[in-house]
């Protein structure tokens, strides 16, 4: 009897491990410390087509950054510069 | 201390661009009465609105910067707005450390953005700003 408690595959398994692009905080690569709120084309790319703040796991900007972020887009809303909701915003 | 404050506020299109900047030098001279210092002014003009205010498309966009040392300065400032019916929005936003850095950056961006009138130093520069956004 084998005493081999390794588990064998028939086929050499070849699992492909993909190199995901890191994300990064654009604000802090940039050096960028304000986020003006008076500008809705440059906070357009924080938000997805309904006009909604796209979550810090899909657009990789740091904590503080993003907290600065929301507060600028709610700005805006307010302003009018930029709709709480729509379709095909982009 | 004296605090800087930045405020922005829409007018409905209503009125003629006349009868706007009217209203808003109104404004203006509301907090010069107050006492707080006026340190730049902006006219957008007529911007289409996001989504519709008051049954309202369009307004007239203005943009306000000024410091003062009293407490009441944004409540007084408010009350006025809030009595005027011209006025659709207002937002009046403290200023930090950054955001008075990137205010001064733009500035600098819209004095330089006008050549012929760049030359002119500080004095001028409020209708410097009227005449840019034109």
């Amino acid at each position: 009897m084998s005493t081999d408690s390794e588990i064998r595959y028939l086929n050499p398994l070849n699992i492909e491990v993909k190199e995901r692009k890191k994300k990064f905080c654009w604000f802090t690569k940039n050096g960028i410390k304000y986020i003006d709120y008076k500008d809705p084309d440059f906070l357009l790319r924080f938000v997805n087509e309904q006009g909604k703040i796209l979550p810090r796991r899909i657009t990789g900007t740091s904590l503080k950054y993003q907290k600065r972020l929301a507060k600028a887009i709610k700005r805006a809303r307010h302003l009018a510069l930029l709709p709480f909701t729509t379709d095909l915003l982009k | 201390m004296e605090k800087r404050y930045e405020t922005v506020f829409i007018l409905t299109p209503v009125l003629s661009e006349e009868q706007a900047k009217e209203a808003a030098k109104g404004f203006v001279q509301f907090l010069k009465q107050q006492k707080a210092k006026v340190l730049h002014e902006e006219v957008w003009g007529l911007r289409k609105l996001a989504y519709p205010i008051q049954k309202k498309s369009t307004g007239f966009y203005f943009l306000i910067e000024f410091s003062s040392d009293s407490p009441t300065i944004v409540k007084d400032l408010e009350t006025a707005f809030k009595r005027d019916e011209r006025v659709l929005r207002y937002l009046t936003v403290l200023m930090d450390k950054y955001h008075i850095e990137y205010a001064e950056k733009r500035k600098a961006k819209l004095k330089s953005s006008s050549p012929a009138t760049a030359s002119k130093k500080k004095r001028t520069t409020k209708k410097v700003k009227e005449e840019d956004v034109e």
